[in-house]
């Protein structure tokens, strides 16, 4: 295998310096790509990696430096541009419409024309090879809003593939999508590089970078640290390289997390939901959280496990079952009314459901707060100050001006500017879906500790997150979902990733969840697993959720 | 120096607050006595006070307005309102046996503001309740508002004859024309209600993320109520002074493309129809450059039948200076200067 069959680079940038208002983004940064390798850029929150990226692809001018492609010297005065010599992104966020179909959102700006007009078959004709060719069954026609999240993000690489690119950026592509749909994706990255295509595979998930990259770029505070080929980088290192420092925390963490013993007593439960379910949701199902106790929620994508969570929020409304908070009988028919019983639900999708983009840094951390309080009794200024300083500090938002604008702050800091508004109210009960997800390693170590400190001190935290490492790491008992239904409850004492990934994959050794009443049994909180019967590896090709094509059914 | 001028380009209000400026000094070529002030009979008489009296109405309703757009609203219905206020004051004024006592005044404008409440709760129910596009749920009481207005006057243009009445619209207080005073109390409380409580930020995080602010607990439902029905207040008391102004309420043409103005207003101020952050004092501004306009028409002697032109362009004007491509290009046009002059000195 060679990591680079053309030994010229197909992308060279050389000392690449960007200078915003106070911050040097980009300091005399080099980078370069070879046709058909998969490269990573890896950093932490605030590296440079978004702006590289961004200068690469002309959505920010350069200070200084070249930027070179195929030989020539080029200089983008904007993605379009950048787009039409052959360099296409998928960010992060997707950024499509949804209220289009996905054939409109694959082709928009470059629709088929006929005499002048759409010729809309062509079009369908067109969209359905580009989703064939990403093994994905989806009728063109839909609605795109109408689709999970994951296969707005596959419509998006479907839309940047359709272009004859030389380059593609994959800026987090994996963020929200399940093992299935991030083998798949694997599967036509694969394809592409064979093709000669450059991809620029950029990703928190360091297994999947050592499974798909040829070779890495590590960005620090906007400098240069080195490029180096992935199999001769051990991951550790590469870690070093990234923040700069050693990194112990974590281990520490997990063996107290697991030491603590939680009073599990009637008395002590702060939420008991029972039979709480909705339709087209999650089935009825029951969940105790006990007061300081750390719950994870642990599942594939649509199994349910944010539906859940935002029952408990008061997000969304339960149409059966009972809840009782502190011991009484209680309803939650909006998020106010759950904010008055200090529940908080932090949103996954943090740019949607989360932050207000158009608002202060102060103005979203003490929005909640505000709102619990009523309009007529505003925080005094003075208050909001100090409010905003201490989250600031305590949660290293960066940069630390409580004035500016959440939008633009990176994904990580928004993370915490979220975090933040939810702390300030002092809930009782933190909900906290996919926390960090798409947030470097530094932040995401921060997080996790501040969760642990928070539930020794009496806060009951529901944790949903893909990463199972983390899930283990942090809860006190995990409950499995599958297919909408809880498969299992257990205490985390001697759970590791794969008989959870088990449990995930195939709890009951039952191929048709629904309709039976396994999933009730198995989700007390007493009882015993269910035997992970099924190996690991099953969970790849076994699973069934809501949205992937993949999968049994 | 030159940092602090990038600072002043670069603020909201910088291009409405030149226009303005270059407006008044057109006006003063035409015009050399334009600033004068004088005191005639104890009154504040000049062009600048004509230009506050008879801007109130415009800048009364674009506060309701900008607070309206604020969360991704729009009223189209205030000329509407305006009409029936006025309609509801001079009916009752003529149906009163003494048109001229001050208390039957106070009670017309009493029920005219109540009905203009209800009128506004019809809106916000609309928006809030029944979800329907603020554009078109208040496209409704637009068109049926002046069918109403017609009702209430029974297709009549109703002249009425009471002192205190038309004082709303033409008299004085201290010196002071009475629209300007009331204009500037609707202004001040709007300001200070919004900005001294959490209200602006509640409006302010609702038009920017509906969705996040819900999460976060802020009733939404009640703040789409609170500020339709303020539009509708605002709307009626413009309805009311304009209405008092010619002392005759006329169903068809009492506040007529006025939400067009107010809407004006409201861009020129700087608030975005997209929702969320909003300036009062931009509006205010706003308010003022149509107002001034206006009078340039006058005073230099456009003729009449070019001044919806005249008017376009100055507005064409100021929207495209403040739009973000000028921005931009302005933005990079500063920083070009900028690295080479920073070049010349690494050079020298």
């Amino acid at each position: 295998m060679t990591h680079h069959p053309d030994p010229a680079p197909v992308i060279e940038m050389r000392g690449i310096s960007i200078t915003f208002p106070g911050v040097k983004a980009l300091d005399g940064v080099d980078f370069r790509m070879f046709p058909g390798e998969v490269h990573s850029l890896m950093g932490e929150n605030g590296a440079g990696k978004s702006t590289l990226i961004k200068a690469l692809t002309g959505v920010y001018g350069i200070d200084a430096g070249t930027i070179t492609l195929a030989g020539e010297q080029v200089s983008f005065s904007g993605p379009a541009q950048a787009q039409a010599s052959g360099i296409s992104t998928v960010y992060q966020e997707v950024n499509l419409l949804p209220n289009l179909s996905v054939a409109e959102n694959i082709m928009l700006g470059r629709e088929p024309r006929r005499f002048g007009s759409i010729d809309w078959r062509a079009m369908r004709r067109r969209s359905a090879e580009l989703l064939a060719g990403l093994n994905l069954d989806l009728d063109p026609a839909s609605l795109l809003g109408d689709h999970s999240l994951a296969v707005q993000q596959l419509v998006a690489i479907a839309r940047a593939i359709d272009v004859q690119a030389k380059v593609l950026i994959l800026d987090e592509p994996t963020s929200s999508l399940d093992a299935d749909e991030v083998a798949e994706l694997f599967r036509v990255i694969r394809s592409l590089k064979e093709q000669g295509v450059a991809i620029l595979f950029v990703s928190h998930f360091l297994d999947q970078v050592y499974e798909i990259c040829d070779r890495l770029t590590v960005l620090r505070n906007g400098k240069l640290v080195g490029e180096y080929l992935v199999e001769e980088l051990l991951r550790i290192d590469l870690v070093q390289k990234m923040i700069g420092k050693e990194l112990t925390a974590l281990d520490d963490l997990e063996q107290r997390a697991r030491s603590v013993v939680v009073d599990e007593s009637d008395a002590a439960l702060f939420v008991n939901a029972a039979k709480l379910g909705r339709r087209g949701a999650i089935h009825p199902a029951d969940l105790p959280i006990a007061a300081g106790e750390v719950v994870g929620l642990a599942g594939l994508l649509g199994s349910g496990r944010t539906e859940f969570a935002r029952l408990l929020g008061g997000i969304d409304r339960a149409d059966t079952g009972e809840l009782s908070i502190g011991g009484k009988p209680t309803k939650l028919r909006t998020p106010r009314q759950a904010i008055s019983h200090r529940i908080a639900f932090s949103s996954e999708n943090r740019r949607d459901e989360g932050v207000v983009g158009d608002l202060t840094v102060r103005d979203n951390v003490v929005l909640a707060l505000q709102a619990d309080r009523g309009w007529f009794r505003p925080i005094p200024k003075k208050r909001q100050d100090d409010l905003a300083q201490s989250y600031i500090q305590a949660l290293n938002i960066r940069p630390g001006n409580p004035d500016a604008l959440v939008r633009n702050l990176s994904g990580g800091n928004q993370q915490k500017v979220l975090l933040a508004r939810w702390l300030a109210i002092a809930p009782r009960l933190l909900i906290l879906d996919e926390p960090t997800r798409g947030i470097d390693i530094g932040a995401k170590a921060e997080i996790q500790k501040l969760v642990f400190n928070l539930a020794e001190n009496g806060m009951s935290v529901l944790f949903i997150s893909a990463e199972l490492e983390e899930v283990l790491r942090l809860s006190h008992r995990i409950v499995v979902l599958r297919d909408r239904h809880v498969v299992a409850d257990l205490e985390n004492d001697r759970l590791t990733v794969d008989s959870l990934l088990a449990l995930i994959a195939d709890g009951s050794g039952d191929d048709d969840p629904d309709g039976t009443d396994a999933a009730d049994a198995a989700g007390t909180p007493d009882g015993e697993p269910v035997a992970a019967l099924a190996a690991p590896e099953a969970s790849a090709s076994d699973s069934t959720t809501t949205h992937s094509t993949g999968g049994s059914r | 120096m030159s940092a602090l001028l990038a600072r002043l380009v670069a603020h909201r209000l910088f291009w409405p607050v030149v226009m303005l400026l270059v407006l008044f000094t057109i006006n003063l070529i035409a015009f050399p006595g334009f600033f004068t002030v004088t005191v005639r009979d104890g009154h504040l008489f000049g062009s600048l006070i004509d230009i506050l009296r008879n801007g109130a109405p415009t800048l009364i309703i674009a506060v309701g307005m900008t607070l309206v757009i604020a969360t991704r609203g729009i009223d189209l219905s205030v000329g509407a309102v305006a009409a029936i206020a006025g309609a509801v004051a001079c009916s009752i004024i003529l149906g009163s046996p003494e048109p001229g006592s001050p208390a039957t005044v106070a009670v017309a404008v009493t029920v005219a503001l109540l009905i203009s409440l209800v009128l506004g709760v019809w809106n916000g129910f609309l928006v809030a309740v029944l979800g329907i596009q603020p554009i078109i749920a208040t496209l409704i009481l637009m068109t049926a508002g002046r069918g109403v207005a017609m009702l209430i006057t029974e297709g009549q243009i109703l002249t009425v004859n009471s002192p205190p009445f038309k004082a709303l619209g033409s008299g004085f207080w201290l010196g002071i024309p009475i629209a300007v005073i009331i204009a500037a109390v609707v202004f001040g409380v709007a300001a200070l209600v919004t900005r001294r409580t959490a209200l602006g930020m509640f409006i302010e995080s609702v038009g920017i993320n509906p969705e996040a602010s819900r999460q976060a607990g802020v009733r939404a439902r009640g703040l789409l109520f609170v500020v339709y029905t303020f539009s509708a207040f605002c709307a009626a008391i413009a309805g009311l002074i304009l209405t008092a102004n010619t002392a005759a309420a006329d169903a068809n043409n009492t506040g007529l493309f006025i939400e067009l103005d107010a809407i004006l207003a409201v861009v020129i101020g700087g608030t975005s129809l997209a929702g969320g952050r909003y300036s009062l004092v931009g509006t205010l501004v706003g308010a003022l450059v149509i107002q001034t306009l206006v009078t340039t028409v006058y005073t230099v002697g456009i003729p009449p039948i070019a001044t919806m032109v005249f008017k376009a362009a100055v507005v064409t004007i100021v929207c495209l200076l403040q739009s973000p491509t000028t921005a931009d290009a302005l933005s990079g046009f500063r920083r070009r200067l900028a690295v080479r002059a920073g070049k010349g000195v690494a050079a020298s």
